[in-house]
Parts: C-alpha cells; sequence; structure tokens
C-alpha cells in the first residue's frame, strides 16, 4: 500500500543523506521524497512517499525513528490528510491545434500557461500525484519537451498537526 | 563573580573532555591530521594511549574493552586509511550494540572535498555502519559534540559513534566547557516499558503450559542479568541464551538448556519448536538464531522486551510488544509476580511435565564428542579450559568453528565474560579485543580461543601486547583449515574444500617468540591438560598454544539453512528420525 510518511528532521548537512541511505540499505521503496526548511530554520520537514506491507511500512517508521537527526515521524495514511504535488513542464505549442489542445487540458486539470514562446508553452499544475499522473497521460508523448514534478508535499487536515 | 572559563585548543579540548568523561584507556594510531592531538595527548597523564599496530586493531581493543567493562571504549586514528582501517571494527560494534567513540581525523576544513593527501568522507563511509557519526565544523562546539558522542553511544540501544575532526579545529581555541548533561530534541530512548503491555504479558506468562526464555545480548548490555536469574527461578520456566547473551543467565544452572539456533543445543532448539508461550528478552530474533521463520516457534504465543522499537516484530510477528529498558521491564515483571506464587502453584503439573520432556530432549546429549581420542579434539581443550579457569576467565573468540565450540564447551556463568563478534563474524576480533579486556582487567585470566585463520588476520596486535603488558593466553585451535568454511563444502558441495586449506602456516611458536612472548605446540590430547595449566601459570606471558587439532571434525549439532528448529542434525553418525 502506498504511505506518505512525514519527517522533521534537523537542519544539518548529511541528514537528509541519513534517510536516503536508510531506505537504500534495507531495500525498502521510495517513491518520491521533497524537503525543505520550515518555519524553524533548524528544522527541515520532509514529506516521502513509499509502498509496502504494513509490516515493512511499520519497520519503516521504526527505523526513521531511530536515526538521531530525526525528530518526528508521521505516517499520514493515519489521518485525514492533503497531498499537493507541483508539476512544471515545457510543452511544443508551435501549431495552432497544438496550442488548443494544451490548453484545454491544461484548463481541464486547474493548471495555468506561465509562459509562452512562439513554439514552447511553460504551464503548471498543482493537484494530487494520481492527477498529474492523469494529466501527462492526457497529452500526446509528442508534445512533451521536459517535465519536472517535485514530489509529493502533505499535510494533515483538522485540528491535529504535527509538532517538534 | 563566574570563574573565568579557560582557552583552550581544540587539541586540548580533545584531551580534557576525555578526561572529564572519565575515560581512562585510548587506542589510537597517529598520523597527519591527528598530530595536534597527538602533541596534546603527549603533555597530559590522564588518559592512557595505547598504540595498536594497525587501526582495525584500534576498535576490536576498544571494542573488548566495552563488552568487558560496559563502559564505552574510545579510538582515536587518523584520516583517510586511518579511518578506513577502523570500519570493520566500527561495524563489528554496530552489529553487537557495543557503544564506542571512535575520533577519527580529518583534513582541514577548508580542503575538504578537495581529494586532499589522506581524506576520505569519513562521515558517508561510516554512515550505514554507526548509530550516528558528527562532523565538527567549529571549534566551539567540540566539547558538547563529544560530550553527545558518549550520550548517543551509551544510552538507549548502544552502538558506536564516529566523530571526525578536521586538522584546523585541533588548533583553534576557545573557552572551554563541558557539558554535565545533554539534551537533544531528537534522541530519548525509552526507559520504562508501558505497564499496561507489562500486566498483559504477566497475564500470558502466568496462562503457558510449555514456556520458554530466550535471551540475548540486550540482557548483558542492559546490566540485566540479576533480574533475569530472578525471573527465570521465580518461574522455573527453561532458559536459552542467544550467541550474544551467553553468561546472562549462569550456564550452569539446571534451568539452562543451552544456547540455541544453528548450532545451539537439541533440547534448546526442540523447547523453542514446541513452547506455546516465548518471551524474547534483549533479543533479536537473528537468522541464526530462527532458522526458517516460517517454521519458527509455531505453537507460541510471543512476548518480545527490548529497547530498540525497530528490533521488535521486524522478522517474526510478536504478540506482547514491550518496549524499554531490559533491567527496568523484568524488575517490573518481577514485582507483578511476587504476588502469584498461587497461580503457580496451578501450574505446576503442565510445567513438570514440559520439563520431563525436555529432559527426555536433552539425554540425546546432542554435545557428545569423542573423548579417548588421541588425536587432539577442539571441543576436549575448551572442555579442559573450562574445567582449569573455574569456568571464571574472559574469554574472546574469532569466528568460526572454534568460536561455536568455545559458545558450547565454556560454560559461562557470568555476563561479560564471553566476547565474541557474533552479528558481523568478524576474524581478526579475538586477539585485540583480549588485549582491551586484559588493560582493563589487568587481574583476571584473558583467553582469546582462536583459530589458524583468524588468528593471523590481526597478529600484529601481539607488539601491543608486549608493549602493553597484557598477558592473555591464546588458544589456537589448528586444523589447518578454515573450518567452518571447510565444513560447509564437506555439507554442501560434496567436499569440493575450495581455498579453504591453509597452505605455507607459519610456525606459530616462533612467531610468539619473536614477538616476545612464549609459544607451545601441542599434538597430543594427553598434553592439552598440563599444557594449559602451564601456559595459566605464566601470569605475566602472552602465550600462544599451537594446538594441532583434527583437521576433521565439524561443530555439531546443526541446523542447516532454510529448516526449522526441529530439524536438527545430530552427527554424521547420528541422525534423529
Amino acid at each position: 500500500m502506498r504511505h506518505i510518511i512525514s519527517l522533521l528532521l534537523e537542519n544539518e548537512a548529511g541528514a537528509l543523506s541519513r534517510v536516503s541511505g536508510l531506505f537504500s540499505a534495507r531495500a525498502f521503496n521510495i517513491e518520491s521524497l521533497s524537503v525543505a526548511p520550515t518555519e524553524d530554520p533548524t528544522i527541515s520537514r520532509l514529506t516521502l512517499v513509499t509502498t509496502g506491507s504494513d509490516a515493512i511500512v511499520e519497520q519503516i517508521t521504526k527505523q526513521l525513528n531511530k536515526l538521531v537527526d530525526v525528530i518526528k515521524v508521521v505516517d499520514l495514511n493515519e489521518y485525514e490528510h492533503v497531498e499537493k504535488e507541483l508539476l512544471l513542464a515545457k510543452l511544443i505549442a508551435g501549431k495552432k491545434e497544438d496550442h488548443n489542445t494544451i490548453k484545454r487540458i491544461v484548463d481541464t486539470f486547474n493548471g495555468r500557461i506561465i509562459d509562452v514562446t512562439k513554439n514552447l508553452y511553460t504551464i503548471e499544475i498543482t493537484d494530487t500525484c494520481e492527477k498529474i499522473d492523469a494529466f501527462i497521460t492526457a497529452l500526446d508523448d509528442h508534445l512533451i519537451v521536459e517535465i519536472v514534478r517535485s514530489g509529493v508535499s502533505a499535510i494533515s487536515l483538522g485540528d491535529k498537526a504535527i509538532q517538534s | 563573580m563566574p570563574k573565568k572559563k579557560e582557552i583552550l585548543r581544540g587539541a586540548e579540548i580533545f584531551c580534557r573532555a576525555l578526561k572529564d568523561e572519565g575515560v581512562k584507556h585510548l587506542f589510537g594510531y597517529p598520523g597527519g591530521a591527528v598530530l595536534h592531538i597527538y602533541d596534546a595527548l603527549y603533555k597530559q597523564d590522564d588518559v592512557e594511549h595505547i598504540l595498536v599496530r594497525h587501526e582495525q586493531g584500534a576498535t576490536h581493543a576498544a571494542d573488548g574493552y566495552a563488552r568487558a567493562t560496559g563502559k564505552p571504549g574510545v579510538v582515536l586514528v587518523t584520516s583517510g586509511p586511518g579511518a578506513t582501517n577502523a570500519v570493520t571494527g566500527i561495524a563489528t560494534a554496530h552489529m553487537d550494540s557495543i557503544p564506542l567513540v571512535v575520533f577519527t581525523g580529518q583534513v582541514p576544513r577548508k580542503m575538504i572535498g578537495n581529494d586532499a593527501f589522506q581524506e576520505v568522507d569519513s562521515i558517508g563511509i561510516t554512515r550505514p555502519c554507526v548509530k550516528h557519526n558528527f562532523l565538527v565544523k567549529d571549534v566551539k562546539t567540540l566539547a558538547t559534540t563529544i560530550k553527545k558522542a558518549f550520550y548517543v553511544a551509551t544510552s538507549g540501544r548502544p552502538g558506536p559513534v564516529v566523530v571526525d575532526i578536521p586538522k584546523d579545529v585541533t588548533a583553534d581555541s576557545c573557552e572551554y566547557e563541558y557539558p554535565k548533561s545533554i539534551d537533544m530534541r531528537s534522541y530519548s530512548p525509552v526507559i520504562k516499558g508501558h505497564p499496561g503491555q507489562i500486566k498483559r504479558a504477566s497475564k500470558l506468562i502466568l496462562s503457558a503450559k510449555k514456556p520458554m526464555i530466550y535471551s540475548g545480548g540486550g540482557v548483558i548490555l542492559g546490566e540485566a542479568s540479576r533480574e533475569l536469574t530472578k525471573f527465570a527461578r521465580t518461574l522455573n520456566f527453561p532458559i536459552t541464551n542467544t550467541l550474544m547473551g551467553l553468561g546472562a543467565y549462569p550456564a550452569t544452572d539446571k534451568q539452562f538448556v543451552g544456547m540455541l539456533g544453528m548450532h545451539g543445543t537439541y533440547e534448546a532448539n526442540m523447547a523453542m519448536h514446541n513452547c506455546d508461550v516465548l518471551i524474547a528478552i534483549g533479543a533479536r530474533f537473528d537468522d541464526r538464531v530462527t532458522g526458517d521463520l516460517e517454521k519458527f516457534c509455531p505453537y507460541a504465543k510471543i512476548i518480545h522486551i527490548d529497547v530498540d522499537p525497530s528490533s521488535i516484530a521486524k522478522n517474526v510477528p510478536v504478540d506482547i510488544p514491550i518496549v524499554g529498558d531490559v533491567k527496568h521491564v523484568l524488575k517490573d515483571l518481577n514485582e507483578i509476580l511476587k504476588n502469584t506464587k498461587d497461580k503457580l502453584q496451578e501450574n505446576k503439573k503442565d510445567l513438570d511435565s514440559w520439563w520431563k520432556q525436555i529432559n527426555e530432549w536433552a539425554k540425546i546429549d546432542c554435545l557428545k564428542y569423542d573423548r579417548t581420542s588421541s588425536v587432539i579434539k577442539p571441543q576436549f581443550v575448551v572442555e579442559k579450559l573450562w574445567e582449569l579457569t573455574k569456568g571464571d576467565a574472559y574469554v574472546t573468540s574469532d569466528v568460526g568453528q572454534h568460536q561455536m565450540w568455545a559458545a558450547q564447551f565454556y560454560k559461562f556463568d557470568k555476563p561479560r565474560r564471553w566476547i565474541n563478534s557474533g552479528g558481523l563474524g568478524t576474524m581478526g576480533f579475538g586477539l585485540p579485543a583480549a588485549m582491551g579486556v586484559k588493560l582493563a582487567f589487568p587481574n583476571e585470566t584473558v583467553a582469546c580461543i582462536t583459530g589458524e585463520a583468524s588468528l593471523v588476520m590481526c597478529i600484529q596486535e601481539l607488539s601491543t601486547c608486549l608493549q602493553y603488558g597484557t598477558p592473555v593466553k591464546i588458544i589456537n585451535l589448528n586444523n589447518r583449515y578454515m573450518g567452518m568454511v571447510r565444513q560447509w563444502q564437506e555439507f554442501f558441495y560434496s567436499g569440493r574444500y575450495s581455498h579453504s586449506y591453509m597452505e605455507a602456516l607459519p610456525d606459530f611458536v616462533k612467531i610468539a617468540e619473536s614477538y616476545g612472548h612464549v609459544g607451545m605446540r601441542i599434538e597430543k590430547s594427553g598434553d592439552v591438560e598440563s599444557v594449559l595449566k602451564e601456559a595459566l601459570s605464566m601470569k605475566d606471558k602472552t602465550v600462544i598454544m599451537d594446538f594441532i587439532t583434527d583437521q576433521t571434525e565439524n561443530v555439531y549439532p546443526m541446523i542447516a539453512s532454510g529448516k526449522g528448529h526441529h530439524e536438527m542434525h545430530l552427527s554424521s553418525e547420528r541422525e534423529l528420525a
């Protein structure tokens, strides 16, 4: 099963490699990983998406907790939560029909065209991982020049919050 | 007015911090990146530096010291090859949860990443085999980092911690203050077990008809032998120890059914297979212990007590997990069990018939070997050593057949007496570890049971033994083979002894003598006892006893890989129905 795990960790050199090293050393899956500082500059927040049986995900959270630099581990699947991922893409829009197709699909997915040249559109979409997959599928391969995805960010809904 | 703090250089801070931490021995080897520190060490006499002959020896010696004393072992090596040579010893300590603090020198900060002379990414290389590691980037954080390193290494589930110190940091100066205690928001090991879980566990324990206690190295690390013994005796339950847990419960006690696992006793493994309640204490269900997981303890409800939550339900699902320091949890359990005499009386009949069954299994005498052989049987040497030292020596070992025979035939009644590389299985561990133990306990008998293949892996430490006067007794069970490799090749590779024969071996008597020690060669069974006696009586001499043993002896009993506890192989002559 797919799990989204949120970590608070010390914003120190090497902390990220402890997390990624753990996944490779213990042969855990990692689908996406995103990390940035929080409002407290000494703490980074890392969101990772992994898949595995309940037993494996239990081991993943326990092993993450064991890392000395990790302050807090939360498996967001245990909470109501929202997840978002940002997609940026450069698409070929030289021909009129391509231009229209892109506009239509981007609108359908509530995206934005943020830059336009004679030949290329640069677009952005923020949505769930699933929707972004669907967007990419909806585009003809020949339209895609370049794609970048941010990896999933997620946060719990309601009154519960992660605190260090 | 507050006392003015002293201004010290980084190298001096290093020495002072070790002193303030109560470190008595530092195992090390100098080099360019740590020269400032070595200069500061020269000017002090609070910490004794032990100059090893190879950095692997430093980590193993510190490790042996830590296993025997319970205090952290401390190591200082230089950057680059100094650090990489130490890695095997660090990984050895990591697998067995031994507290070490290893200081590695590093090139100056401005040169890090420039492929400087003797530069290696020590933090990166050691990351997967340490509990934690630190790079000191500012002299102002040096003292606090050292305090953190000792705290992390020794608390919770212990383990090695590496502190990487760039050379220029040891030249910089700042005010020195050693913190009295340390608080880390990202690290707080659990001590007390959950009272509800402990209560549930006690109920399950009292409902058991065929109970079994399986305890591991965690009991020794957690200093909980006394509590474990009380627990087992109150209940009159059978108890087995893992390879790492030997000595946590007295091996000569009637409730002790021997070691379990691949080369454990028949009775211990059969009791594991047939038990209805398994109480695992400070053990981690290692593959050499469990055999095939599909066949592991098929009838048992399992209670698992461990300080490390990630050890629980890692390999085997558990019914009642208790996260906590084993000493605290056992104390709490013992407190509950104090008032349950009636219930225990009720269970007596079931327990008696369980014991009857176990004693039947024990009658097979699975550790039987030919005691009348004129060729020296390795088991015989270990048994004689046990008799002559009255079971009270510190015994280190290397890895292989001799290690298993030591575990089977030296009956450890006390914790911290049996010192071996159980998890990583590091050949070359025994001799430097013995040296570390002898430094900690100069008046105790320290023996290293080894084989000719393992012994040569760190034999250079014989020099260190002479320099620091650490007279250890080396029992070389010399069968001219890498015995365990040979055994597996005999069993599983149709006797194709690929590269397991030790050709061109040195003369161990002359080796001992050339290093300034005593060497003896023993070729007949009849001489074993007298030679051991003679060697043990030479209190101030390191002695290598080169026992020329039976080349084809195998370690029995054995559970082959993919088999369960109930599928043991007794010996080539004796098969179970």
